[in-house]
């Protein structure tokens, strides 16, 4: 039989990038450091790994300018997983985010999580073939992004701590103005756009459609199986688990729990039993307690 | 009668086939659990991650219940990492052995229009995201279109399976054709249709 290819075909349109994020829905994405817990995550259920030099709770402890990745590192976690790699770049920093492209890394996080390269722009994502995915605390911040060209939001949450209470506020936020903005015509619309410092075309977008326009994942504090169950009767469409898994005693089990936890958490039961005799979590941070320059969420804008 | 469709939930895209079943009238029902199929008239495995859905279907002891389904000849409907569970390697129902992410990494991911047999009404609109293809297939197996020289759609009975997202593209006619599909579902005379 002939080829049915009609024309040619389109590489890295908006739906191309989109939809890998489509496919991700109901998964966790696990931090990794090394390809030997890249395949760990992988053999847990992980639906994407995101290969990073440090996690956020040792970025906290260590200090210093967190940046990209050791490229062979990245190279590693690629040759030794099937499910997707991602990777992080400094906020601004287009010059690794090139970088990570040409690695054919296959989505791009620009990360609070690493230090800003830039503290007025945003990288212009547009530029890219290379999906992106960027945090956000608010509506406003994530249209934001989403103008700039992400494929992807995560709610930022406080990274490195295993407390979830930022990753609550931002879900909850994100989704009480995606609410309100449903109640708005027209006109107040385009107050509401000046308001959120975000595009008007896709605030109209949100009030019609009452959700963003990108696939949305929790990111930021997820320890355990119910708190992950927690954020997604939140709204959230997957989560991602930075220190949680590899900084807890038993990485191997809590990883398969946070996945099961995520793919029955409107099933109390099953929850709890995902819950049960996981070893002790990560050491973790009450975020209330850390001091504003210990914050990461406040990165980006 | 509405035709109730399951759709695995394990992990993935499942909930644009939510839409479109909606859309044409039939019942979605999210399946995560061997219980979730019980009176179903037909079923999508969607797109997501194999691995991830395999270590799903083993922990939840789906496999069986999966199998005997199909068997029973529901019309089944794969979609991308949906086609990889139905092939030899993984569910055993349809009779080929596909090949992961064979057109790349992510950056390779494309959408196209494809020409598909059986299909009527133009072309195809096809996203293919880090997308398998169909390395080798009994005789039993129509291709229904190919993609550089690789089968990406093919038929065997009442199970279909396609390399890309349909439900991406707002593309119905698949599922029209699952729908549509000789006696789907339930034998005539148990529900009175």
């Amino acid at each position: 039989m002939s080829d049915g290819l009609r024309q040619p075909r389109d590489e890295a349109t908006f739906t191309v990038k989109a939809g890998l994020a489509e496919m991700l829905k109901g998964g966790v994405i696990m931090d990794v450091v090394t390809p030997e817990q890249a395949k760990v995550a992988e053999d847990a259920g992980a639906a994407a790994v995101m290969a990073l030099e440090r996690v956020p709770a040792d970025i906290r402890r260590d200090g210093g300018v967190a940046r990209m990745s050791d490229p062979a590192m990245i190279r590693g976690i690629q040759e030794a997983v099937t499910i997707p790699v991602m990777a992080k770049a400094r906020i601004g920093h287009f010059a690794e985010a090139q970088v990570l492209e040409a690695l054919e890394v296959d989505y791009v996080d620009e990360s609070e999580v690493l230090t800003p390269a830039d503290e007025t722009n945003h990288v212009d994502k547009w530029q890219f073939k290379v999906p992106f995915v960027c945090g956000a605390t608010n509506l406003g911040e994530a249209l934001r992004r989403i103008g700039e060209g992400a494929a992807m939001i995560r709610s930022k949450g406080e990274a490195g701590t295993g407390d979830i209470v930022e990753a609550v506020r931002h879900l909850r936020l994100i989704r009480n103005e995606i609410r309100r903005l449903s109640t708005l015509d027209d006109g107040e619309l385009a107050t509401a756009a000046k308001e959120l410092a975000a595009p008007l075309n896709l605030v109209r977008q949100v009030a019609q459609d009452h959700r963003l326009p990108v696939v949305v994942f929790c990111a930021g504090g997820i320890a355990t199986p119910a708190d992950a169950a927690l954020v997604m009767q939140l709204g959230a469409e997957g989560v991602f688990v930075g220190s949680g898994v590899f900084k807890s005693e038993d990485p191997e089990r809590r990883a398969r729990a946070i996945v099961e936890a995520t793919t029955h958490f409107n099933d109390p039961a099953r929850v709890a039993a995902a819950s049960t005799g996981l070893g002790q979590p990560m050491m973790s941070l009450e975020s209330s307690k850390l001091e504003d320059e210990q914050l990461l969420a406040p990165r980006g804008w | 009668m509405t035709r109730t469709v399951g759709i695995l939930a394990l992990q993935g895209g499942f909930e644009a086939h939510t839409k479109i079943l909606r859309a044409l009238g039939a019942e979605p029902r999210e399946v995560r659990v061997p219980a979730d199929i019980e009176g179903l008239d037909a079923l999508i495995i969607p797109g997501g991650e194999s691995t991830v859905m395999t270590l799903g279907i083993d922990r939840e002891g789906l496999g069986e219940p999966l199998r005997a389904l199909a068997g029973s000849g529901v019309p089944v409907l794969g979609t991308c990492a949906g086609m990889i569970m139905l092939d030899r390697d993984h569910l055993g129902v349809l009779d080929i052995r596909t090949s992961r992410n064979a057109f790349g990494r992510q950056l390779r991911s494309f959408e196209a229009e494809i020409e598909l047999a059986g299909v009527q009404g133009g072309p195809v609109h096809a996203v293919f995201i880090r997308a398998p293809w169909v390395a080798e297939h009994g005789d039993g197996v129509e291709v229904l279109a190919m993609v550089d020289g690789h089968p990406v759609a093919v038929r065997q009975g009442r199970l279909l399976a396609v390399a890309f997202h349909p439900e991406l593209a707002g593309e119905t006619r698949l599922h029209q054709l699952l729908l549509g599909m000789n006696g789907a579902g339930r034998p005539t005379g148990v529900d009175g249709s």
